[in-house]
């Protein structure tokens, strides 16, 4: 049968892609403008990224210190969520009986509602609610990390019960039948086996918090709690701001791009190497356990 | 063999979720109930907002006020009636574009598939608040669309950025449109060409297997699509204050941000974000209805 090339959905698409991209290529390269405007093209220079002695991401420290405190934020997203959420993804795909419908919904809780709903319900409990735990978290940066990792954390429950669905039981029990403990096999069978989607879920992790405005601002104390998409929303409008703001949106998308684009490759390349590799040495390892 | 008595209990899997459960009771379920108890507080003597957590005292005075501002006529109906057009809007367009552009790439991008989904996916990643900037310089008074429109000869070129209904729309459509394109592309990804063949074969014209066969089953694709765009703009307030900064174009998101943020009456703020999950508990009680119905029906 001959399919035919639908000329019509070649343009649509291609005038999509060049609509949804050349915008943010233009926004990046006025980042490099030599004038001070965000609009009108003066010339090529690196004024705003190095060369203006005050006003450059280089040496205006509200930048830095908005970059640093964003980096801040998923360092520790990624440090809490991760392994909080990993536990929550073996844990439900393994665990059943009473509950564990209940604990499925309430990990989808945070997916499917609106961030500000999010964000207001989270400010009215650390504002209102003057009992332990919520007493003990202050807005700021503590706040900040709360919020960030009660959305990331079902990413990284979805990516890996995703892995532990295609991975299946047979590696464990075969594991168990060579005489591993549950923990061991847990230890030295599944988790090799889902290093993979563990590192994803982490540069998600990464990526989403760096992103992130709505719960970030709404759990914000001061200016030294500020993050580029803070800084980036407080500034977007104004008429003073200088390129720079481009050049440190600019920094946002790369750090962004660079952790997807790694986690994209470790997911490919680990997968691969752990189908062959991973799985044949920890059982080869077990069978010997298994005998002494 | 197997070895039944090895084998963990239910009790030890729990274990392994229970850090993770509670942390989302502490932070979903139990801020959910401050919500609730905010909403249904009261005012002190400095007519200051104070929750009611107990259930016994709760007030219904403010959720009433709230909702009888939202009907048309009301002080936030305008902000309701925006956001429902606005939404109602850039839905239409994620279909018009996005659906032709999802299904060219699952069904008719050969050599240039996986560049494409690359490029599909880019926007995903591209911080939402670069990609307004990105449009606040091209809609700039003197910026590139203007520059555009006066070489076309259009003498007075619109005021874009200023309180403009239909750049608000553009910018939630741009932003939002990644969410929709990709599970529909991945939803007429998964369609068996062979489905389509055999219609072809039974005599259907392109257009008409296209009709009975590849339309019904993207359906589901759709829903979760459309589902994925809804939610977060019908909570989104800083779209608006980047593209429009004027009150003119207030959507239910911003009224919100403005009471909770921005002044005095956490309350009110509080009984609109119980208004608008109740606006949005319709629609997803629709879209569970439709997909509990599509899984019947194709499984």
């Amino acid at each position: 049968m001959r399919w035919e090339r639908p000329r019509t959905l070649v343009a649509v698409t291609w005038a999509y892609i060049a609509w949804a991209l050349v915008p943010v290529g233009v926004a990046i390269l006025f980042s490099f403008n030599a004038g001070r405007s965000r609009s009108v093209w003066q010339g090529f220079s690196l004024r705003w990224w190095t060369g203006d002695p005050t006003l450059s991401i280089l040496h205006d420290p509200d930048y830095s210190h908005a970059l640093v405190h964003s980096l801040t934020l998923a360092g520790l997203d990624m440090a809490i969520a991760t392994p909080l959420g990993v536990l929550l993804a073996i844990g439900l795909a393994r665990w059943r009986g009473r509950g564990s419908g209940a604990a499925n919904g309430l990990m989808l809780v945070p997916l499917v509602t609106p961030e500000i709903v999010m964000a207001v319900s989270l400010l009215l409990v650390f504002t209102q609610l003057s009992i332990v735990p919520f007493t003990l978290v202050h807005l700021g940066t503590t706040a900040q990390v709360v919020g960030q990792v009660t959305f990331s954390l079902s990413y990284v429950v979805v990516i890996v019960r995703g892995r532990l669905a295609s991975i299946g039981g047979h590696y464990e029990e075969a594991a168990r039948d060579l005489g591993a403990t549950t923990f061991g096999a847990l230890r030295l069978v599944l988790l090799p086996l889902l290093a993979p989607a563990i590192l994803a879920s982490m540069l998600i992790v990464f990526a989403l918090s760096i992103d992130d405005f709505v719960v970030t601002q709404y759990m914000s104390s001061n200016a030294g709690t500020t993050t580029i998409p803070m800084y980036l929303y407080s500034n977007a409008r104004g008429g003073t701001t200088t390129p720079a703001l481009n050049a440190l949106a600019t920094i946002l998308v790369f750090v962004t791009l660079l952790g997807v684009g790694i986690a994209f490759l470790a997911y490919r390349f680990f997968g691969r190497w752990t189908q062959t590799g991973a799985e044949s040495n920890a059982l080869r390892e077990l069978s010997g356990l298994g005998t002494t | 063999m197997r070895l039944r008595a090895r084998r963990p209990g239910a009790g030890s899997w729990r274990g392994f979720a229970l850090p993770g459960i509670v942390w989302l009771v502490l932070f979903t379920v139990v801020p959910a109930y401050a919500l609730l108890a905010m909403a249904f507080g009261k005012e002190n003597f400095l007519l200051e907002p104070v929750p009611a957590w107990n259930p016994g005292t709760w007030n219904v005075g403010f959720l009433f006020q709230a909702i009888s501002g939202a009907v048309p006529g009301g002080e936030f109906w305008p902000s309701v009636r925006n956001t429902i057009v606005y939404v109602a809007a850039s839905l239409v367009l994620c279909f018009v574009i996005g659906y032709p552009v999802a299904y060219y790439v699952a069904r008719h991008a050969r050599r240039t598939k996986a560049l494409l989904i690359v490029l599909l996916v880019i926007p995903f990643w591209v911080s939402y608040l670069l990609r307004m900037l990105a449009w606040i310089g091209l809609l700039a008074s003197d910026g590139y669309v203007n520059k555009v429109l006066s070489g076309l000869g259009v003498a007075h070129p619109p005021n874009w950025l200023n309180g403009n209904a239909y750049s608000v729309i553009l910018a939630l459509v741009y932003g939002y449109i990644p969410y929709f394109i990709l599970p529909v592309f991945a939803g007429l990804d998964r369609i068996d060409r062979h489905q389509i063949e055999a219609a072809r074969d039974l005599g259907a014209t392109p257009f008409s297997a296209f009709l009975h066969v590849t339309l019904p089953l993207s359906r589901p694709a759709l829903l979760a699509g459309s589902a994925l765009v809804v939610l977060p703009m019908f909570g989104d307030y800083y779209t608006n204050d980047l593209i429009s900064g004027s009150p003119r174009t207030n959507m239910l998101g911003n009224e919100i941000n403005l009471f909770v943020q921005g002044g005095p009456q956490k309350n009110l703020g509080a009984c609109l974000v119980v208004v608008m999950m109740a606006i949005l508990l319709v629609a997803m009680a629709y879209y569970v209805l439709q997909t509990a119905r599509d899984t019947r029906r194709f499984a």
